[in-house]
């Protein structure tokens, strides 16, 4: 019998996103197939994976991925030069973690210098991550994308408490936006709208609908990708083609997986690799399921997904 | 091609007699256009009826079981491209290659890695499942030797031989006549014998295509071999790249599901062997998730394992019904009338992860597990289903006053706002808020154990 192979025909496509100020920038999204599936459309750019660095020291990393940044860890720019000249970053995410009120309680003007600090040190496209604290992220990103202002960074996240003062912000100062729901596809349109509703540009917003870590519900946020990818495509909704993110760091470096010591859990096998491969392992599964741009850790989990996406562009 | 509802009324005998349950002939039609309901419930249909819609109606993905006894694997079967449809069925097996032209020790210790890699993940106890002979050596003899190697320290464990020569294939499968193993390396050129020896033997055909080929050639190939005789095939692709892996996965699933297109309806064996075991992992993850029913791997250290069992369980779980335990009072070591009593939801996850704390503490206790559908201890709480009068009128009628002199309950700390309503609904308790990861529940049982 011969076989004609089932193509798809798409109807939507996935907006480009550029940040970055030239030359240095980079873009993410724009493709019009299910992710990576180039043998029936266009794929234009690959994934954007962005180092993550934070305000303050990561006391609370698992040693296996503080190691790689112990010499520099302790000041944030000297943590972004390294990640950007020594390890070829495309793109920074700084968390600004130190904010939060049960960390040190930073005030937004701290947040702010951070932000002017690294942005005048380097050239690189930045993303710009509160504290997930959604009232003081609130006054925190006004500071910090005022900051950053026209420097075409990422801000984020807005959600469902304090979106119009961050969407606003973001706004204000030209940066494009992440809106963050909790995996739930309804959730996550209703948030594209309301955002989209006061006068933000639909094609500025990134979806996050949630992050989980392999092994504590990986497949939930796998499956809400999926399905906000098919609605985007298949059904050409608008308010569900922005690109998606995959904050992947923070989930999978709390896991027990991340930390325990072979000896206490000794099927388990090597710490360093174990780790490691929980991060790349995460990332890919996202990468397969509609993430376009993705907030890691460890170099080597880094190094080792950007080769299998060289395989798969 | 697959039948519409109304195709499939023509052929039923529309007597509307409801023997199989459904109201009318034309309602049974549209169930089992839609598979949820199988032919054999209507005891009237004619055999020219069923032939037809035998085929029709069968499973998009033949349905193959690959080895025999305890460590069988079922393959195929499945009915959806995207797992929120509906639940993956088989869960890809995962295959450690073992070339014949290593010496006879080096295949005695990689046998043995395999039958030492089970881990408990969950309440699932998951395992490399399959060995992938290769016929490296090109020798007939040797790869025969190292099967009789592997069949004596592993009777039990599936095979797959991968030799390209008939002759090659047929002396080691003797040794596995009875065990349903597969044989990798039928193609264009030596289909025919490889159809023989594969009846012969009652084994699994894996077919493959020439680099050029593709799945036109393998469709055709599959054709052949099927009027052979030989039902039971897995397809190789021949993709090796990430890239080919995704699109010749996908094409082959969505032909098979979305056209009933029956030469491509097997199951998927992918080839993932790579030098860098990270880059290996990393390419398994991309078969586990885009439809591969096995995975060939080079080497399975232990942290690779544990990180590709897990993945497989995650995509493979039902998204309609989380994975969830049996509501009861649970004991942790050898508790006594004076151990701690803890209280979580029913989730799987959360219930292994906290069980599993509690015993790393060696404390002895009770856990109480409440029946909260299979949600994390936030969801249940933000869902209404984990609330004090929920949990007190769980805690009296689940008998544990009976078993502990104390009255005291400790709490999961992210739900440390319950602790108020708690007390005031479980007379005479009294509520201790534990901490809010399960990590830090050796040291809390510890100093109060103190
Ligand atoms: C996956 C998920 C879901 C899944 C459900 C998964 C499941 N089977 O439960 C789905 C998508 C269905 C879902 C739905 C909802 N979710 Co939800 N969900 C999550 C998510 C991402 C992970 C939950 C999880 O699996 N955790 C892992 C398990 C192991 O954690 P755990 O049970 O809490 O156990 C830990 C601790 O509590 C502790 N522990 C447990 N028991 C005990 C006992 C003792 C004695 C001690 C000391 C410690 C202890 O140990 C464990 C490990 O440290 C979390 C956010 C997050 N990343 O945590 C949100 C989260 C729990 N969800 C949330 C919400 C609001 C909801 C919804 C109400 C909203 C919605 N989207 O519609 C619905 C409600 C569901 C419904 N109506 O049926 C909120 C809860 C907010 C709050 N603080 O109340 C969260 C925190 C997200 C957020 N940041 O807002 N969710
Ligand atoms: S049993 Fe057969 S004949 Fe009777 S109603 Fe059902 S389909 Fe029709």
């Amino acid at each position: 019998m011969a076989f004609t192979p089932p193509k798809e025909t798409y109807t939507g496509k996935v907006y480009t996103l550029e940040i970055g100020v030239p030359p240095d920038t980079v873009r993410f999204g724009g493709e019009n197939v299910l992710p990576l599936h180039g043998f029936e459309g266009i794929v234009p750019s690959r994934p954007v994976i962005a180092y993550e660095i934070q305000d303050i020291p990561p006391d609370d990393w698992p040693d296996t991925v503080k190691k790689p940044f112990k010499d520099v860890s302790d000041d944030p720019v000297s943590w972004a030069k390294f990640c950007r000249d020594a390890l070829k970053a495309r793109a920074i995410a700084l968390r600004l973690i130190g904010t939060h009120p049960d960390r040190e309680n930073r005030s937004p003007e701290d947040a702010a210098k951070t932000v002017r600090d690294i942005l005048s040190a380097i050239d690189v496209p930045l993303i710009i991550l509160g504290s997930n604290h959604t009232e003081k992220d609130a006054s925190v990103l006004i500071a910090a994308a005022e900051a950053a202002k026209d420097k075409n960074c990422i801000i984020g996240k807005a959600q469902e408490a304090n979106y119009k003062t961050v969407a606003a912000a973001a706004m204000a100062n030209n940066h494009k936006l992440i809106a963050m729901s909790e995996l739930d596809i309804n959730l996550s349109k209703q948030l594209n709208i309301l955002i989209t509703q006061m006068g933000f540009d639909k094609e500025r917003i990134i979806t996050d609908p949630m992050c989980s870590a392999l092994g504590y519900g990986i497949e939930y946020t796998y499956s809400v990708m999926e399905r906000i990818r098919l609605a985007a495509l298949l059904q050409n909704d608008a308010t569900m083609q922005q690109p998606m993110l995959g904050d992947i760091g923070m989930y999978v470096w709390k896991a027990k997986e991340t930390q325990a010591r072979p000896e206490d859990v000794p099927p388990w096998g090597s710490l360093e690799e174990r780790g490691i491969a929980w991060e790349a392992v995460t990332a890919i599964a996202l990468i397969i399921a509609g993430a376009e741009l993705l907030v890691m850790r460890h170099p080597k989990a880094i190094e080792a997904v950007e080769k299998v996406v060289d395989e798969l562009i | 091609m697959a039948l519409t509802g109304v195709e499939i009324f023509k052929l039923l005998p529309k007597t509307n007699c409801k023997k199989c349950g459904f109201p009318t002939c034309l309602a049974f039609a549209m169930k089992l256009a839609q598979r949820q309901a199988s032919l054999d419930l209507c005891p009237d249909v004619s055999e020219e009826a069923k032939q037809k819609l035998g085929e029709a109606s069968a499973p998009p993905v033949r349905p193959i079981t690959f080895g025999v006894g305890n460590k069988a694997i079922k393959m195929g079967e499945e009915t959806v491209l995207f797992r929120h449809d509906k639940k993956f069925v088989n869960p890809c097996a995962f295959a450690l290659e073992i070339k014949d032209s290593l010496s006879d020790d080096e295949i005695i210790t990689r046998v043995e890695e395999i039958l030492n890699s089970e881990i408990e993940r969950v309440g699932q106890k998951l395992r490399v499942d399959a060995i992938a002979l290769i016929n490296d050596s090109n020798d007939a003899a040797r790869l025969e030797a190292a099967a009789k190697l592997i069949v004596a320290k592993a009777h039990e464990m599936p095979l797959i031989i991968c030799a390209s020569s008939p002759q090659a294939a047929e002396a080691s499968l003797r040794l596995y006549a009875d065990k349903k193993p597969i044989i990798c390396g039928a193609n264009s050129e030596n289909a025919e014998l490889m159809a023989d020896i594969a009846k012969t033997y009652n084994a699994i055909l894996g077919i493959t295509a020439t680099a050029s080929g593709g799945l036109d050639e393998i469709s055709n190939i599959t054709e052949k071999v099927k009027a052979l005789g030989v039902t039971d095939m897995v397809i190789d692709p021949g993709a090796r790249k990430a890239k080919e892996i995704l699109e010749q996965n996908t094409l082959i699933r969505r032909a098979a599901i979305k056209k009933n297109f029956k030469p491509l309806g097997y199951p998927i064996i992918t080839f993932a062997q790579r030098e860098d075991g990270l880059k290996e992992a990393l390419i398994a993850a991309i078969g586990i998730a885009k439809y591969s029913s096995i995975i060939v791997l080079s080497s399975i250290e232990k942290w690779k394992n544990l990180a590709l069992f897990t993945l497989r369980q995650n995509i493979y779980t039902d998204p309609q019904v989380p994975m969830q335990v049996e509501q009861k009072i649970y004991k942790l070591g050898e508790p006594t009338s004076e151990s701690p009593l803890l209280i979580t939801t029913n989730f799987s996850l959360t219930y292994f992860i906290v069980s599993g704390e509690i015993e790393n503490s060696k404390v002895p206790g009770y856990l109480a597990v409440m029946d909260c559908e299979g949600l994390s201890v936030l969801t249940a709480w933000a869902a209404g289903k984990f609330t004090a009068s929920k949990i007190a009128q769980f805690i009296k009628e689940s008998g544990v006053e009976n078993e502990i002199k104390h009255r005291e309950l400790i709490i999961p700390g992210y739900v440390a706002i319950l602790s108020g309503a708690i007390e005031d609904k479980l007379e005479g308790w009294k509520i201790t808020v534990g901490p809010r990861e399960a990590n830090g529940i050796p040291a809390f049982l510890k100093s109060r154990a103190a």
